[in-house]
């Protein structure tokens, strides 16, 4: 058993207690408190810790068919939880039966609107991230059905209707603009075969201008660097060919700096909390840096190790983020959903699987998900089929 | 939706049992013949959500619509579609904004984090042309949650769009005085000063670095300050202000009281010694010889969860100045 053997270093007010290290605080003792039990259960428990991973299949099968009422605030969400369930399930290895995936491409083909795009459900006006979603999930059934629902040529309609002068994408007509807008279009777009110079004219250099002076990326030119948005932001400027643009040195110090030193998971911004969804959102931009790297060395140079304790990661996911009886968790204590599940697993999928394309796993070697494509996060191979699908469609 | 909120609505008039609302068609959902991620709609929820797509369908816009949509809203804000509606609505009958944005604060301090009451805040508030309840209202959310990242988002806005910058620098003052560890603060400091002058002028960068050390005097492990500089120090071309820190650092430094708390003054010193070499200035083996025992002694020591990241840096220094490198 070679579980946290890395010695863990408490967070230090230093005689300053302020919000954010009472807070701190308070998650170090919890963390402390399971890691403790760990390493006693640990001695009698040869396999631990353990992926529990046939309860995360039951509970996200259980919530491919119903929801309760508690949901009703995901309602203009629906396609985002086919896309975090059936991500989930590729992750887990796990395949759905012809008639589920049929069920679903059928579902998402309600939810896509007379405009092109997709809505949050039946009926609902059409939305940039609904839209991201929903060809994200359609890419997992991998299904020619699946791959036939999307109406391409409106598709490009819709996404030229977000497009805004500057660059930058809102998120729906009139909506709201950031860098989610940008990182959903162009990843439905290079997926789909349908990315043009045009609909992408001038967007690069927004996505530059939203990387703060601590090396991550903001939602908007003047914000928090943040996880969620660092990721879309350096995945769209890599999937746009212009990642080279932006400072490589300060955003992998920003990436590193974001693990937790004691917890071993992520946090979204400077001096805020751990959260499982971190674990993909940081964790993701790994890999995305490693190619940048390459390209900035000239040579190819093969990493045998994260630039970040993958090790710390999987324990803190392991330890501190399942749901007893499935589902996993933003931090222990609080209650598990799809959304989380999906992120956490798709950060431990990432920690498992080496840039030199190795496996390093802790714990029991059943704990080994498939591995992840870090720039649209769909199962690798998931990816591929849909890719070759799309290229042999005509560019409009 | 918590069960006590659906007891709460259970006596509520359906939409279905009201006389003065016959002469709209209710339409349900067409979720297909074999629905997914089906959520199980209380009879509430239902019933107000097929009058609605009742009165879209007739493209109503009326009174009565708009408390429609505020029952459609109460019951899932995140519903963008009846949002866009409902400024459909405000904009047909004229409506009074000001009232609309009384409306919309009580929704925000329900769901504060949610995209949509948000977005529809600033249309409004947009289209009302007057930004003036805009500071006192963020200041009153940044209260519960000082890092609300849609609160500083809109912030940041409306000091944009109203050009209120007058006072900023005090207000992110006074909220370090709450939490100097608060990072949203002092970025939204860079960002009043990146707004307010045309570049960081060299007179600016030395008092925010005075700032910077009394900040460091009540607390050295703390990133957001240390980011902050190093942001601050980016964009300035004189040599005094990074004079001044890196004094600041070598006198702690000297000290030799090091611990934990450090790691972030050790970051800074390394990678100042990395500039100096890159830039030519300085003894390079002097340089490389202190940056590489203070990232062996993060990777080894203070910072142990990072050390594959050190020993990363340490390497790529390796390979840019081989023939200087000192082991
Ligand atoms: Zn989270």
């Amino acid at each position: 058993m070679d579980c946290l053997k890395v010695k863990r270093i408490r967070n230090c007010d230093e005689g300053n207690p302020t919000k954010t290290t009472t807070e701190q605080d308070k998650v170090e003792d919890v963390v402390d408190r399971l890691f403790n039990m760990f390493i006693k259960k640990s001695k009698i428990d040869p396999d631990a810790p353990l992926l529990l991973r046939k309860e995360h299949i039951l509970y996200l099968k259980q919530s491919l068919t119903y929801l309760p009422a508690a949901y009703a605030c995901l309602d203009s969400s629906r396609p985002w939880m086919c896309y975090w369930i059936c991500h989930s399930l590729a992750l887990l290895d796990y395949q759905l039966d012809s008639g589920m995936k049929s069920h679903i491409a059928k579902f998402l083909d309600k939810c896509q609107s007379s405009q092109g795009g997709f809505g949050g459900g039946p009926g609902q006006a059409p939305h940039l991230a609904s839209t991201y979603a929903a060809v994200q999930a359609l890419c997992c059934l991998g299904t020619e059905e699946a791959f036939e629902v999307i109406n391409r040529e409106k598709l490009k309609s819709f996404l030229m209707s977000t497009k805004c002068s500057t660059g930058a994408f809102s998120l729906e007509v009139d909506g709201e603009v950031d860098i989610r807008g940008a990182y959903c279009a162009a990843a439905v777009a290079t997926i789909t075969n349908l990315n043009t110079d045009v609909l992408f004219e001038k967007t690069a250099a927004w996505i530059l201008s939203c990387q703060t002076y601590e090396g991550g990326f903001a939602g908007y030119p003047g914000l928090e660097a943040h996880g969620g948005y660092t990721f879309c932001g350096v995945a769209a400027l890599t999937l746009l060919n212009s990642v080279y643009l932006c400072d490589t040195k300060a955003l992998l110090r920003w990436c590193t700096n974001r693990q937790m030193r004691f917890e071993g998971g992520f946090q979204g911004r400077t001096n805020k909390l751990v959260d499982g969804c971190y674990s993909f959102w940081q964790g993701g931009v790994f890999p995305i840096i490693y190619e940048m790297l390459n390209g900035e060395v000239g040579e190819s140079v093969v990493l045998d190790e994260h630039l970040f304790s993958n090790k710390a990661l999987q324990e803190y996911i392991l330890i501190c983020c399942q749901a007893p009886f499935g589902g996993l968790i933003d931090k222990p204590e609080k209650a598990r959903d799809i959304y989380h599940t999906c992120y956490t697993l798709s950060g431990l999928s990432v920690a498992q699987h080496l840039p030199n394309g190795k496996a390093d796993i802790v714990g029991d070697e059943t704990n080994l998900l498939m591995p992840t494509h870090p720039l649209y996060n769909i199962e690798k191979n998931c990816l591929k089929k849909a890719v070759a699908y799309f290229s042999s469609k005509t560019k409009l | 939706m918590s069960s006590s909120s659906d007891e709460e609505c259970s006596d509520y008039p359906r939409y279905r049992d009201r006389p003065e609302w016959k002469d709209v068609q209710p339409i349900t959902q067409d979720d297909g013949e074999y629905p997914v991620v089906a959520i199980d709609y209380s009879d509430q929820y239902r019933d107000v959500y097929d009058y609605f797509r009742g009165i879209v369908a007739r493209q109503e816009k009326s009174e009565r619509a708009l408390q429609l949509c505020t029952d459609a809203l109460t019951l899932n804000p995140a519903n963008y579609t009846v949002w866009h509606y409902r400024r459909q609505i405000l904009k047909h009958l004229n409506s009074d904004l000001a009232k609309e944005i009384e409306y919309i604060s009580d929704v925000i301090g329900e769901h504060p984090k949610n995209y949509q009451v948000w977005h529809h805040r600033r249309v409004i508030v947009d289209w009302h042309g007057d930004g003036s309840l805009e500071c006192p209202f963020t200041e009153e959310m940044l209260r519960a949650d000082a890092k609300n990242y849609h609160v500083w988002q809109h912030r940041q806005w409306a000091l944009s769009k109203f050009k209120m910058f007058d006072g900023e620098l005090e207000f992110t003052e006074r909220l370090l005085e709450d939490d100097v560890r608060n990072n949203s603060v002092w970025n939204h400091r860079f960002f009043v000063l990146s707004s307010t002058k045309e570049q960081f002028s060299n007179v600016l960068a030395d008092r925010e670095i005075d700032f910077v050390i009394t900040k460091l005097q009540i607390a050295l492990y703390n990133e957001s300050v240390w980011n902050y500089a190093r942001g601050i120090l980016l964009y300035c071309d004189s040599d005094g202000p990074k004079a001044k820190l890196l004094k600041f650092c070598n006198d702690i430094y000297g000290k030799g009281d090091h611990g934990e708390h450090s790691i972030y003054l050790f970051m800074f010193l390394a990678d100042n010694s990395v500039e100096d070499i890159e830039n030519g200035s300085g003894d390079t083996n002097t340089k490389l010889t202190l940056a590489t025992k203070l990232y062996s002694e993060l990777a080894l020591k203070y910072d142990i969860i990072r050390t594959s990241y050190w020993n990363f840096v340490t390497q790529d220094l390796r390979r840019r100045f081989p023939s200087s490198m000192v082991e």
